[in-house]
């Protein structure tokens, strides 16, 4: 069976456009409202991120903390989110979900059960914002041979030499982080600029596909359409919140946003 | 688990950073890597030259003031009639606590790397307060991030940090102490490292900067070794070094050069924050048994729950109220070495007023902790044991605390 994530590529690039990637944050700002956001916005998106909230994230702009904050003071906890994983997959649209947060939360759930319980939610990938390479090697290995792809991390400030040693080391999909900052910062560099750094990863290993995340909002998205799948994050969390501040249904809300960014690349 | 000899204990740690194989390492964003790796290579350079050690040495002793005193508490030995009690005044450093330490030697590493804006977290707001004097001292921009409840509590040393110029920036998610204050001064560096160097205000955070940390507060228990063996002519058989324990910095830095000793001769006694009284939370994650979790970018004992979210903490003294601790000490805790308590903030008010009433000494909340259980101790010892606790911060900062909980001027 092909991979479901590398399939979310291939399907994407046989219409010509990126892979369009969103990233909520389970329970936000209910457990079922978050179900019911990636319900709606499925049928437009190809790959869900799908974050486990901590209260004491490193690398997260306000944007996502405020939902991750609003999750947790609705009662989260780590078997919801596999549980709204597991809904979600059994729903019409699903798409391939990878999960992604900081790594005490899975220390503490222990590595390998938390290995398996993603296996048997339906979880296909993960992202570990601070558990970087080479720390991660071990991990990463337990992740392959339960067939979740590991998600490596590149930045900005990631050498040549570090770049061809966490491709070579990388599953299929590599994530790109657009510049120096937390999620959610105003994109302070050229779209120009990105994606000559972009390019740089590609020509590295040209199979591995690459997305770009932070700072991409729908005035920025269509400008970086060129790589192989863009990920929207903050500007979702922000359209919950405003949502939510002007008594509206964020379900709505969010699947018109989401709506609009595919929009932007299609 | 077990500890070398001659080898610092700063320098105990494997290729990935870890201490007995578990406690710290660098779990950071990738963003971060680069600029780790680049601190991590200067400093270790830097350590090694001398004319840096020469310059470090030069403002240790005529900027901090080296050597602070180590003195007698005659009135309180006589009164608890046991053990004699001795202190180590860390707190006649400049600006009154050993935070100048670590502030000066990060101001020094910032400037040679050619940064030219510096930026920290603090709780009791004396490690901003230090950071913002060294950085006002080598001509750097200074920011300090602060939690919005500490910022209430410990006016004196925010009004020190604005004159020397250094922007305060309130934090006002979670709980507003210290622990929210070094999440956020840790994404700010993620978004400004290309630019900025950060200072961790202890001997936490990603294993360079408890490297760094214990480095710089290592001066403490130079000076000490030498003030022992002057005052008792050689290292008396029963000593007790006490200390509190917050993130550790101080702890370390009284401690390290007696960390070869045996046990049966130097006993080495952390005190944690137990918070008040009747409160099930306190920040003593080594004496009241937390998981080992990462937290801050470094693997060690955290007040947690079960899904590794981290608990409030809660203590009379900001500069002790955090939910992690120093991976160097629960190597420690774990190889026996040192032995971890708590005193509640009763108890540390409590030993405040004694020490107060009948020394000369105006020891800060932090260690008034590690008074406290000098207190409990002294009288069951012989005065053939020589109990040294580290009084590493002033009260200057607390005026308003201990005004309202004990109607003291100070």
């Amino acid at each position: 069976m092909i991979d479901p994530i590398k399939l979310a590529f291939k399907n994407a690039k046989e219409k010509k456009r990126p892979a369009l990637l969103t990233y909520t944050v389970a329970g936000d700002n209910t457990k079922k409202k978050s179900l019911q956001i990636l319900k709606s916005i499925s049928k437009y998106v190809d790959i869900c991120e799908i974050g486990f909230p901590h209260n004491t994230p490193i690398a997260d702009g306000g944007q996502i903390q405020t939902s991750a904050y609003r999750a947790l003071k609705n009662g989260l906890k780590i078997s919801d989110v596999f549980q709204i994983v597991k809904d979600f997959k059994k729903s019409k649209n699903s798409k391939p979900v990878i999960l992604m947060g900081y790594y005490n939360m899975i220390y503490q759930y222990g590595k390998n059960n938390f290995i398996n319980k993603c296996k048997t939610s339906g979880v296909n990938g993960l992202i570990v914002v601070d558990l970087p390479w080479p720390e991660n090697k071990g991990f990463a290995k337990k992740c392959k041979s339960k067939a979740i792809s590991f998600v490596q991390l590149l930045s900005p400030t990631t050498s040549k030499e570090r770049l061809k040693k966490i491709i070579k080391d990388s599953h299929d999909m590599i994530y790109y982080i657009s510049m120096l900052s937390t999620t959610g910062g105003k994109l302070k560099v050229s779209p120009k600029q990105i994606l000559n750094n972009y390019s740089k990863i590609k020509k590295i290993d040209p199979k591995k596909n690459c997305v770009i995340g932070f700072g991409i909002t729908e005035k920025t998205i269509a400008n970086l359409r060129s790589a192989d799948g863009l990920v929207v994050g903050s500007a979702i969390c922000k359209e919950i919140t405003r949502s939510l501040n002007n008594r509206q249904n964020p379900v709505t809300n969010v699947s018109k946003l989401v709506a609009k960014l595919k929009n932007k690349i299609s | 688990m077990k500890l070398k000899k001659n080898i610092p204990l700063i320098d105990q740690h494997d290729k990935f950073g870890f201490w007995g194989g578990k406690f710290g390492g660098s779990y950071i964003p990738e963003t971060l890597k680069k600029p780790v790796d680049d601190l991590t290579k200067e400093f270790s350079k830097l350590r090694k030259n001398k004319s840096f050690i020469k310059k470090r040495d030069f403002y240790f002793n005529n900027y901090i003031g080296a050597p602070t005193r180590f003195i007698k508490l005659e009135n309180l030995s006589k009164h608890l009639g046991g053990a004699q009690i001795w202190a180590k005044v860390v707190s006649d450093a400049n600006g009154g606590a050993h935070k100048i330490y670590n502030a000066t030697v990060h101001a020094l590493l910032c400037k040679s790397m050619g940064k030219k804006y510096i930026v920290g977290d603090t709780g009791a707001g004396y490690a901003g307060k230090m950071l913002s004097m060294a950085a006002k001292k080598f001509g750097l921009k200074c920011k300090i991030f602060m939690g919005a409840k500490d910022i209430k509590r410990q006016k004196p040393n925010c009004d020190a940090m604005k004159k020397n110029g250094a922007e305060i920036v309130p934090v006002t998610t979670g709980s507003q102490t210290l622990v929210d204050a070094v999440s956020e001064c840790m994404r700010y560096w993620v978004s400004n490292c290309d630019t900025t160097h950060m200072c961790v205000g202890s001997t936490v955070g990603p294993n360079i900067f408890v490297k760094i940390c214990g480095w710089s507060t290592a001066q403490i228990s130079r000076e000490l070794k030498k003030q022992i063996k002057i005052q008792f002519k050689k290292i008396p058989k029963k000593i007790k070094l006490i200390n509190c324990v917050g993130g550790g910095s101080s702890a370390y830095g009284f401690w390290s050069e007696f960390i070869d000793f045996p046990k049966s001769q130097i006993e080495l006694i952390g005190v944690e924050a137990g918070g008040p009284k009747n409160s099930k939370l306190h920040a003593a994650p080594l004496s009241r048994g937390a998981k080992l979790g990462v937290l801050h970018g470094a693997a060690s004992y955290v007040c947690q729950n079960n899904d590794g979210q981290i608990n409030e903490t809660e203590s009379i003294s900001a500069g002790l109220d955090y939910p992690g601790v120093s991976p160097i000490h629960c190597f420690l805790k774990d190889t026996k070495r040192a032995r971890y308590t708590y005193a509640t903030d009763e108890d540390a008010l409590n030993a405040y007023k004694l020490v107060t009433k009948f020394e000369k000494l105006n020891p800060s909340l932090e260690p008034s902790h590690a008074f406290a259980e000098a207190i409990r101790i002294a009288p069951r010892l012989n005065k053939d044991t020589v109990i040294i606790v580290n009084s590493c911060g002033d009260a200057k900062k607390d005026r308003d605390i201990l005004k309202k909980r004990l109607g003291k001027r100070i």
